[in-house]
């Protein structure tokens, strides 16, 4: 199926949870889809006739000017056809349904994307950090990150 | 002045200075202790590996830090790792040698500026012996830092006293 076909289906299936579209002039076509409707959207993106049995990739944002974000690269691997979700959420509370019920995959993506971003992935089984430690305070990835003084007792900057 | 002083034609008896019998032995058996943190271990097991062969300097690696004397800090120390580094520099016995092993380890290197997870250089938190620039040294920059360590060895004194 071709991108603007899989837009089509969701927007008859889900109506306004389809926020936003752009299917051309891109790299990857994409749908932006509301964040408490995201797993919904999987599921029938898996098990509907498209197919998408394969989260590829799950990736957090940080757009500035007060909104963060999550993109899901999906692909189907007996279809061989892609698809790019989006997520838009406020940086003042950033929640979004997990996918880990969906894709096991998203199980380490969403930590990161917590970990890194802080984006809270509600639903998932265990929301804890990922490559930080667990004392660490602080999503290093946003745009408005300030590197600490001191971890722990140890000097960080140079 | 070699390890040997006198010897006597007729038996095998050797003389020579406590202190120059000790350091003999432990700058001849450095053990490393096995501590890959990055692409410098990459280098560092090269350096073990045949080509380079590093028992020939009596060092070779072992997994635990109560049978190690010279920790070789290879590659990028995150804080996350800086707590778990000093845990291991307390585990080996004494006397025990650092030997930082590239930019960053030494310095912080490519993450001077930007790297808000990496510890600007390793002995912020342990003592270091000697260190090897490079990133990542080659085999043999890294023999090179261990012939070092032999050098400052050869120089210690444990058995005179300090006034002496």
């Amino acid at each position: 199926m071709i991108p603007s076909e899989i837009a089509e289906l969701l927007k008859a299936r889900f109506g306004g949870a389809v926020v936003e579209t752009k299917l051309e002039g891109v790299i990857d076509p994409w749908v932006k889809i509301a964040p408490d409707r995201i797993r919904e959207v999987a599921t029938f993106l898996r098990d509907d006739k498209t197919q998408f049995d394969t989260l590829m990739c799950l990736t957090g944002m940080d757009y500035t000017g007060g909104k963060l974000g999550v993109v899901y690269h999906l692909a189907s691997t007996p279809l061989g056809h892609k698809i790019t979700l989006k997520v838009d959420v406020p940086t003042d509370n950033p929640h979004v349904q997990s996918v880990e019920s969906v894709w096991k995959t998203a199980n380490w993506h969403e930590r990161e994307a917590y970990d890194m971003i802080g984006i809270v992935f509600d639903g998932h089984p265990d929301l804890r950090r990922m490559l930080c430690p667990y004392d660490w305070e602080g999503h290093p990835l946003r745009k408005d990150y300030k590197v600490p003084e001191y971890y722990n007792g140890m000097k960080v900057p140079y | 002045m070699g390890l040997l002083d006198q010897k006597f034609d007729n038996s095998n008896i050797i003389i020579t200075t406590m202190d120059d019998l000790l350091n003999w032995a432990r700058l001849s058996s450095m053990w490393g202790m096995q501590f890959g943190l990055a692409c410098c271990a990459i280098e560092m097991m090269a350096t073990g590996a045949s080509h380079y062969d590093l028992d020939r300097f009596g060092t070779f690696f072992r997994a635990s830090p109560r049978q190690s004397d010279v920790m070789i800090v290879a590659g990028t120390v995150t804080l996350k790792m800086a707590s778990r580094i000093k845990t291991l520099y307390d585990q080996m016995s004494e006397p025990r040698y650092v030997l930082s092993m590239g930019s960053c380890s030494n310095c912080g290197g490519p993450y001077w500026e930007h790297g808000y997870h990496v510890l600007k250089g390793v002995d912020r938190v342990i003592p270091v012996d000697v260190y090897v620039p490079g990133c990542p040294p080659r085999p043999e920059a890294l023999m090179e830092g261990l012939l070092k360590l032999q050098e400052k060895i050869r120089a210690n004194s444990s058995v005179r006293t300090k006034s002496a």
